[in-house]
């Protein structure tokens, strides 16, 4: 669990720097310049995916773009490193279970 | 239309890559900065230039340093093409015909990948932290101590639950300080450090005092131990969830002199140092040897970090671990060196222009041998017990490494290819390392004769589109990468 | 030659050395010792180092020369008892291989192809149309007009497979000495002897060459050149996406090899080239050609556009120029029996290929056809 430092909570609240998303389709907000993992974890999400090989929950480890356990559905496009791609307004992330399934 | 894209590339915008190409470029060299992030900065200077931590005692002057190497950037004239991910370095099969073989880098971008034309290629992609292989560490609410920083840096996030602090060495200490400059919570730190390391350190400790990290470094470590509560000798651990549940974090088992305890836990940060970010200069082709001393691979490379491919050479953590100054200052030696090579500076006036880089880099790693003794973490946590998850991707425990080595698999890349291990999307990053130690304890030999897994570009994954879209022609690549 | 019954400590002197310790090494050795000789394998890297443990895995009868095809339908038949041959499944699944045809020209080549095979007396190849091809393959693309099928094709794991024949050859006898490479070869009084790098001195009656891509070195030790090419095929792997689909997939008009694992990742390949430096063990990928063949997946399977590539890699083989084997015994010397050149198609003859060598060594001939891979017609 995560949360922000009290005055940039409050700037937030303020100001234009919120972004509003969705995650699994319920409104979510984060702040501009968050990755996708961030604004998750900021969201209380802490797992964001179930691994394709035994099914367990797994969330962001190393926020720099190596450890791939941060892989989420964005605007549609699945395995994406949450962790490595900012939040932008209107943006749908979806959490991932298990294998992904080809876009048939 | 020029044969090269560029003279340089500079591959990551850490302190290493940032003064790189900040000085190649100011004697006149064509230089292009690619960098995954959005910002530059790399690990330690991690979005400096946008963060909302605004308040400067949070983060430490140290952190602030890294706004200074913005503006020589900036007016160098090198091109910075953030949000740019490196999957390749190779030479193409024909020489160029005026006898200069090029590189060429493939990367990616917004969706699109180019192959991108160049002369010479510096890597400075940095380091990562080293694996730190426990039960339960697959959980979500167990992360890296350096990614929760990158958490605070990028987005003034700090845990809100119960938050315990696990491991060793200065990276550890270091956010446990910025976290109680930014009010946070932390309540307890789990100190892994083993008490015989000290015995084996003492002896290195004069030139430790003469480090400049040591004034800073003891002040920090004593605010932390004065104002939290830190548990020394911690001899084992394991993250645990709900009972019968994978679900995410519940408490934290430690041993400390032979006994259990437990303590709840929404957040474990788990930190034992930092290794080199080396599957891009692996996957190039650059040899690399295993380092004794901080227990990890590294690239091999001469005195201004060329490595053993022509044309390609290193710079920062990513050649072994020496810290951010040292990052710069050998950024500014590799530039230099490729500048000679292009036929830019003369040897002379290379070997000039180094010396203050070179007197700041020795200055820079003075004391560093003490501090990778202390900090070797046990060998417990490096080579974990059987049912210890190695590979998160694939799901692979140390028991089926071992199991693989009696079944007759002598290294990695024979345990990759039976087990799988190391073969996920993070293609080793953490495994490869803990592999290596498994197979060669068990072996009972060195990790040198074991070996590392051999890896392959993409170092990254990339989309089938963007493979099959792979632009082509100059224009096709200005059309993506130039606007 | 017989096995002797005489005791040697078998660490000195074996009956048959094989050099290289890929599928076709291991191969030779396995028969052997099933057949009570002494063998040893001397490899100079590891067991499956090589193409053996990197190729693409496929088990196809499927488009092969016609000269191959009576091996490839006897190694068939073996592929479908690996268990009872080595033990392990060898992860082999059998769901068919099948070549799509792009248009009715390409059509058209696999009836003719059928027709081939079947005034040879061979039936396991047949034409199948739209429909049928989109029951096999969903996911195939709307313009594929057909296909050519081989039902009893399938699929194996490759480093698992060699390790598990070379695992049943150690329990049968066989010894492995890996990390040496065989230097040089020669033959006084009755006796090979094979020296390798380092330093290390062999004895035996009876040497195979079945050295891979460095095959036509040991040929040249006994004054036998060859034209063999080194190629480095390449391939690449997806992440794990739910299964969707059971055949190993080629096309007609053009280079793929496309199918999935159980696991959910999908191996595309299929022969495009990148760089092999043999004298290094390295290879080098040309993504301008792995571009190629990602193109072509694009084309045939809409649904993967979005898949990611987490790896890609090239093995070292050897491509003879006729693309068939050599299989049999040398030209210049006598007791010397070669298994090379399988020209990226080799992973399914593997089987079969050894019980021939193992048949001429015991026995003197086989009963397979072999006279089209003598190493004699590269003479000039
Ligand atoms: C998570 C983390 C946090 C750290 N925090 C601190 C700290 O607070 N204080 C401290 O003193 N030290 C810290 N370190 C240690 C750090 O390694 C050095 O201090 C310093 O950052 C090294 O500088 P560098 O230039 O060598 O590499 P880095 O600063 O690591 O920069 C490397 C850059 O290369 C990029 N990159 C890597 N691979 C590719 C690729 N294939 N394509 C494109 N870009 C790529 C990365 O995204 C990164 O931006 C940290 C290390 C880590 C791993
Ligand atoms: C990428 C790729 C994909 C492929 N896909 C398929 C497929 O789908 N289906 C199929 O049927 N085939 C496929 N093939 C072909 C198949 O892999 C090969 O034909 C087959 O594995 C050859 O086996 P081998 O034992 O002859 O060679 P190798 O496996 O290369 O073994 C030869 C061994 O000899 C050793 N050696 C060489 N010189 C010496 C020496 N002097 N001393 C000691 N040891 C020596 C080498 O180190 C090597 O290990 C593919 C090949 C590649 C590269
Ligand atoms: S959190 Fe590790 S890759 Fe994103």
């Amino acid at each position: 669990m995560f949360r922000r430092l009290p005055e940039i909570e409050t700037a937030l609240n303020a100001a234009a720097e919120a972004v509003a998303f969705t995650i699994d389709g319920r409104p979510a907000k984060a702040r501009a310049g968050d990755s996708v993992a961030a604004a998750l974890l900021a969201n209380g999400v802490t797992a964001c995916r179930n691994t394709p090989v035994s099914g367990a929950a797994r969330g962001p480890y190393c926020m720099m773009g190596i450890c791939f356990d941060c892989l989420v559905t964005i605007d549609g496009t699945g395995n994406r490193q949450g962790c490595q791609v900012r939040v932008s307004p209107g943006m749908a992330v979806e959490t991932q279970n298990g294998k992904r399934e080809v876009e048939r | 239309m020029s044969k090269f894209d560029f003279e340089i590339a500079v591959v990551g915008a850490g302190p290493a890559g940032l003064a790189a190409a900040a000085l190649a470029a100011s004697k006149g060299a064509s230089v292009v900065l690619l960098d995954e992030q959005a910002e530059p900065g790399g690990q330690i200077y991690r979005a400096v230039t946008e963060t909302p931590v605004r308040d400067r005692k949070v983060l430490g002057p140290d952190y602030w340093h890294g706004a200074e190497l913005m503006g020589p950037l900036r007016d160098s004239g090198a091109a910075h093409w953030p949000g740019t991910t490196v999957w390749s370095v190779a030479r193409p099969r024909e020489d160029a015909a005026d006898g200069h073989r090029p590189l060429q880098i493939g990367l990616s971008r917004n969706g699109a990948a180019a192959m991108l034309t160049v002369r010479h290629v510096i890597l400075a992609t940095g380091a990562l932290e080293r694996p730190f292989p426990i039960p339960g560490w697959t959980l979500p609410g167990v992360l890296g101590a350096g990614a929760a920083q990158v958490l605070l840096k990028t987005s003034g996030l700090v845990p809100s639950g119960a938050t315990v602090m696990a491991g060793s060495g200065p990276l550890l200490w270091l956010l446990a300080w910025q976290y109680l400059q930014a009010g946070a919570r932390i309540d307890a730190i789990l100190d892994t450090t083993p008490k015989q390391n000290w015995r084996a350190a003492l002896p290195l400790l004069p030139g430790f005092l003469r480090s400049p990290y040591l004034g800073k470094g003891m002040k920090l470590m004593l605010d932390v131990r004065r104002k939290l509560t830190v548990i020394g000798n911690v001899t084992a651990l394991r993250a645990e969830g709900a009972i019968g549940g994978d679900s995410a974090l519940k408490s934290v088992v430690y041993t400390r002199n032979g006994a259990e305890h437990r303590l709840p836990a929404d957040t474990l940060l788990l930190h034992q140092g930092v290794i080199p970010n080396l599957n891009l200069a692996n996957a190039t082709g650059c040899a690399q040897r295993w380092d004794e001393q901080q227990r990890c691979w590294r690239p091999t490379t001469d005195a201004w970090g060329a490595t053993s491919v022509e044309g390609v050479s290193l710079a920062g953590d990513g050649a072994g671990i020496g810290g951010a100054r040292a990052a710069e200052e050998a950024g500014r030696l590799a530039a230099l060196d490729a500048l000679h090579r292009l036929g830019r500076i003369g040897r002379e006036q290379r070997d000039q222009a180094a010396v203050p880089f070179r007197a700041a880099l020795d200055r820079a790693l003075t004391g560093r041998a003490f501090l990778d003794t202390l900090y070797t973490p046990a060998e417990a946590f490096r080579v974990p017990a059987d049912d210890t998850i190695v590979c998160r991707c694939e799901e692979i425990t140390a028991g089926a490494v071992r199991e693989a080595v009696r079944m007759g698999c002598s290294g990695p890349n024979q345990a990759k290819s039976f087990l799988r291990c190391g073969m996920g999307p993070c293609q080793g990053r953490l495994c490869g390392p803990t592999v290596t130690e498994v197979i060669a304890v068990e072996r009972g030999v060195s990790p040198a004769e074991v070996g590392y897994y051999r890896l392959r570009p993409p170092v990254k994954p990339i989309t089938l589109a963007e493979l099959a879209a792979l632009p082509k022609t100059d224009a096709d690549i200005d059309a993506v990468f130039k606007h | 030659m017989t096995a002797t019954a005489s005791f040697k400590p078998a660490s000195l002197c074996p009956d048959v050395i094989v050099i290289g310790g890929g599928l076709h090494g291991c191969s030779a050795a396995l028969h052997l010792s099933m057949r009570g000789v002494r063998v040893l394998v001397l490899e100079k890297d590891h067991v499956a180092r090589h193409a053996s443990g990197v190729n693409a895995g496929g088990v196809r009868q499927l488009g092969r020369h016609v000269a191959e095809v009576p091996l490839s339908v006897a190694s068939m038949a073996l592929w479908h008892r690996i268990q009872d041959l080595v033990d392990d499944d060898c992860g082999f699944e059998s769901h068919g291989q099948i070549k799509v045809a792009e248009s009715e020209a390409e059509l058209a080549t696999s009836h003719a192809r059928v027709a081939e095979l079947n005034a040879l007396g061979f039936t396991h190849e047949e034409v199948v149309g739209r429909d049928e091809l989109r029951s096999l393959v969903p996911a195939i693309a709307d313009h594929c007009v057909g296909a050519l099928v081989s039902r009893g094709d399938g699929a194996a794991i490759p480093f698992r497979t060699t390790f598990a024949f070379r695992r049943k050859a150690i329990a049968l006898g066989t010894r492995f000495q890996e990390g040496g490479a065989v230097t040089r070869l020669s033959r006084q009084g009755g006796l090979w002897t094979v020296e390798t790098a380092d330093g290390a001195r062999f004895e035996a009656p009876v040497v195979v060459n079945a050295a891979g891509a460095w095959a036509d070195r040991i040929a040249a030790q006994v004054g036998e050149p060859v034209p063999l090419e080194v190629i480095a095929p390449m391939l690449m792997i997806t992440a794990r996406v739910a299964p969707f689909i059971k055949p190993v997939v080629g096309a007609t008009g053009r280079t793929l090899s496309f199918k999935q694992f159980p696991n959910g990742t999908v191996l595309i390949g299929g022969g495009l080239l990148g760089r092999a430096v043999r004298d290094e063990n390295r290879t080098e990928l040309d993504f301008s050609q792995v571009s190629v063949n990602a193109r072509t997946v694009w084309d045939l399977f809409p649904c993967m556009r979005g898949a990611t590539i987490v790896r890609s890699w090239a093995g070292i083989e050897a491509r003879m120029p006729d693309q068939i084997p050599v299989i049999g015994p040398s030209g210049t010397e006598p007791d010397l029996y070669h298994s090379f050149g399988f020209s990226a198609h080799g992973f399914q003859l593997g089987p079969i290929v050894g019980r021939i060598t193992a048949d001429l060594i015991t026995g003197g001939s086989t009963d397979l056809p072999i006279a089209p891979f003598h190493v004699g017609r590269f003479a000039a």
